[in-house]
C-alpha cells in the first residue's frame, strides 16, 4: 500500500542498523581468532594469521571451562526456582483480588529495580552464615531477586489474556485444582512460560556483580574468571575475546526457541 | 491486574506466600542487615559502636557522592533522550512478518544475551585506537584524537555509546510487540481517510504504544541508574571521577575500603531513591490501565 521506495529506505535504515550492532560483536569474535601477540602487533582489518589456540585453551583449561560450567548450573537452577514460585502467584495476580495484592505487586516491582549494589555486603554476609558461600545455590537464589518478580510480571500477563471461563468450566467439570493447573492451564500459557524461563536465564546469565560477591573458587562463574585474568596476568586479550565469543552462543541459542512470543515477553506480557 | 470483575479471595495468599518467602531471603533480610550496619561503625568482629544517624548525615554531605547521583542522573536522562527515539525508529522500520522480521528480532535481542562485562570487554577493544576498529577509524581515518582511557569526554561518550548499542535493541522490540497488536482495520481506515504517514504515526500508532513506552521509559531508566558493570569493564569509572556512577562509587566504599557502616548508609539512600522512582512509574503505569 506504501510507496516502494519509502519501504526501500525503511529496509536500507534497519540493514544499516543491524550491522552497527553486529560490527563490535564480529570484531571480537575476530579478535579471538588471532595469536595474542598478533593482536598487539599492529592493526589490521582482516586477521594474516588464524589460530584456533585461544579456544584450545578454554576447552582443555579447567579453570576456564568450569565457569562455563558453574555459570550454566546457577542459571539452570534458578531458572526452575524462580518459575516454580512464581507460577502460583502470577496465577493468584491474575484470577484474584485479595488483600494487600496491589502493595504487593508494587513491593515486587520495587524489587525488580534494586541495584545489587545495594545488597551486597548484606548477602555476602548472610549466605556465609547460611552456608550456602561459594555454591552454585547461592548464586541461583540471590538472582531470584529480580527474576521472581519479572516472571511474576511476565506470567501474570500471558495469564490474564486466557479467558477465566476456561477456569470455571474445568472446575465445573470436576477438576481439582492442582490437576487442572498442570494439564489444562499450563499447556495454555505454554508460550509464556517459555519467555519467562528465557528471560530468567537471560538476567541471571548477564549479572556479574552478585556473582562474583557469592562465589571464590568452587563456583567462580565465567563472568569472574574473565575479570580476574584482566586483573591478574596483564591483558591476554586473546582468550578474553575467545572467553567472551563462547558466551554468546547460550544466548544465541535460547533467543531462537523464543524468537516468536520475544517480543511479548519484554513488554512483560503486557501487549 | 485491577480488573474489579476478579473474585475477592484472601486464600489466594496461599499461592503468592512461596513467593513472598523467597523475596523475604533475597530482599528483606539483607536490607534488615543493611539498616544494622548503617547505624553502626564497625571497626572490626565484636567491636563496634552504635552512631545512630551520623552515617547518614556523613553521605548526605558528601559532595563527591552527591556528583556521583547528579552524574547517574544525567546520564540516565541522556540514556533517555536517545534510546527512546532511536527505539521507535527501529520499531517502525522493523518488518511486520516474515523471515525479515525473525531475523531481525534475533539478531537484536543478540546483545541483551551478552554477559554485562562481555559488553565492557567489546567496547574496550572496539574503541580502542591501537587495535580497535572503531578507535582506529575515528582516530586514523577521520582525524579525530579520541582516547576514551584518558580523555574525560571521550570516555563520557564511550560509555553513553555503549550503553545505547546495548539497550536500544529492548526499546525497539517492545515498540515492536506494540505495533504488532495494532489490528490491520486501524491502518485501513487511516489509508481510506487519506491520512499521511506522520498522522497515522501521531493519532493511531503513538497512542497504541503508550504502554509500551511506559514500560521502555521505566526499564530503561532504572537500569542505567543502577548501571555497574559496563562501566567498571570500561573505564572503571574514570579517567578521574568521570563515569563513577552510583553503584560503582558504593561498591568502591563496600568492597574496597570495606566500610560497612557507611556503604550500608549510602545503600539505602540510593534504595530510598529507586523506591521513589519506582512508585512514581506504578502510578503512572496504573493511571493508564485505567
Amino acid at each position: 500500500m506504501r510507496p516502494s521506495h519509502v519501504n526501500a529506505m525503511r529496509r536500507t535504515w534497519l540493514l544499516v542498523y543491524v550491522v552497527a550492532l553486529m560490527l563490535p560483536i564480529a570484531w571480537m569474535a575476530l579478535m579471538s581468532l588471532r595469536p595474542n601477540q598478533d593482536i598487539l602487533g599492529s592493526f589490521t582489518w582482516w586477521p594474516e594469521n588464524f589460530s584456533l589456540d585461544n579456544y584450545r585453551t578454554i576447552f582443555t583449561d579447567a579453570s576456564w571451562y568450569t565457569g562455563y560450567l558453574n555459570s550454566i548450573q546457577y542459571t539452570l537452577l534458578n531458572m526452575v526456582l524462580s518459575l516454580a514460585v512464581a507460577l502460583p502467584a502470577a496465577y493468584a495476580f491474575s484470577r484474584y483480588r485479595f488483600l494487600g495484592d496491589n502493595h504487593l505487586f508494587f513491593w515486587l516491582l520495587t524489587n525488580r529495580m534494586a541495584p545489587a549494589a545495594v545488597f551486597l555486603l548484606p548477602v555476602f554476609q548472610l549466605y556465609q552464615n547460611v552456608g550456602l558461600f561459594d555454591t552454585p545455590l547461592a548464586v541461583a537464589l540471590a538472582h531470584m531477586l529480580f527474576n521472581v518478580p519479572l516472571a511474576v510480571w511476565i506470567l501474570e500477563g500471558f495469564m490474564s489474556s486466557v479467558p477465566r471461563s476456561i477456569d470455571e468450566t474445568a472446575l465445573i467439570d470436576g477438576y481439582r485444582f492442582p490437576r487442572f493447573f498442570l494439564r489444562v492451564f499450563l499447556p495454555l500459557i505454554r508460550s509464556g512460560v517459555g519467555v519467562a524461563a528465557f528471560f530468567c536465564f537471560m538476567f541471571s546469565w548477564v549479572e556479574l556483580l552478585l556473582a562474583r560477591t557469592l562465589t571464590s573458587v568452587n563456583a567462580k562463574p565465567i563472568a569472574v574468571t574473565m575479570t580476574r585474568t584482566v586483573s591478574a596476568s596483564g591483558l591476554d586479550w586473546g582468550l578474553l575475546t575467545a572467553a567472551g565469543t563462547l558466551t554468546l552462543i547460550p544466548g544465541a541459542l535460547v533467543i531462537w526457541f523464543v524468537r516468536k512470543h520475544i517480543a511479548k515477553g519484554f513488554a512483560l506480557g503486557r501487549v | 491486574m485491577s480488573d474489579p470483575s476478579k473474585p475477592h479471595n484472601n486464600k489466594a495468599w496461599f499461592l503468592v506466600l512461596p513467593v513472598v518467602a523467597s523475596v523475604a531471603f533475597t530482599a528483606i533480610i539483607p536490607l534488615v542487615i543493611v539498616v544494622n550496619y548503617s547505624v553502626q561503625d564497625i571497626f572490626g568482629p565484636g567491636n563496634r559502636v552504635f552512631v545512630g544517624g551520623e552515617w547518614f548525615r556523613n553521605i548526605l554531605n558528601d559532595s563527591s557522592i552527591r556528583d556521583s547521583f547528579w552524574r547517574t542522573i544525567r546520564f540516565s536522562l541522556q540514556v533517555l533522550a536517545i534510546q527512546i527515539p532511536l527505539g521507535i525508529a527501529i520499531g517502525l522500520a522493523m518488518p511486520k512478518r516474515g523471515w525479515r522480521a525473525s531475523m531481525a528480532l534475533v539478531l537484536m535481542a543478540l546483545p541483551l544475551l551478552i554477559p554485562f562485562n562481555v559488553v565492557g570487554t567489546i567496547w574496550q577493544i572496539f574503541a580502542r585506537a591501537d587495535i580497535g576498529l572503531g578507535g582506529y577509524v575515528v582516530n586514523d581515518l577521520l582525524g579525530i584524537t579520541y582516547n576514551y582511557s584518558q580523555n574525560p569526554r571521550d570516555a563520557w561518550f564511550t560509555v553513553l555509546l555503549m550503553d545505547t548499542w546495548h539497550w536500544t535493541p529492548l526499546v525497539a522490540l517492545l515498540v515492536y510487540a506494540g505495533l504488532r497488536s495494532i489490528p490491520d482495520a486501524y491502518y485501513r481506515a487511516a489509508t481510506i481517510d487519506g491520512a499521511r504517514r506522520l498522522a497515522i504515526f501521531r493519532y493511531i500508532e503513538l497512542p497504541r504504544l503508550r504502554g509500551v513506552l511506559t514500560i521502555a521509559v521505566l526499564l530503561r531508566f532504572m537500569d542505567s541508574f543502577m548501571i555497574y558493570t559496563e562501566p567498571f569493564v570500561l573505564t572503571g569509572g574514570g579517567p578521574g571521577n568521570t563515569t563513577n556512577f552510583l553503584s560503582i562509587s558504593l561498591t568502591k566504599i563496600a568492597i574496597g575500603q570495606f566500610d560497612l557502616g557507611r556503604a550500608a548508609a549510602y545503600s539505602l539512600v540510593y534504595f530510598f531513591f529507586i523506591q521513589l522512582f519506582c512508585f512514581i512509574f506504578y502510578t503512572a503505569m496504573k493511571r493508564q490501565e485505567v
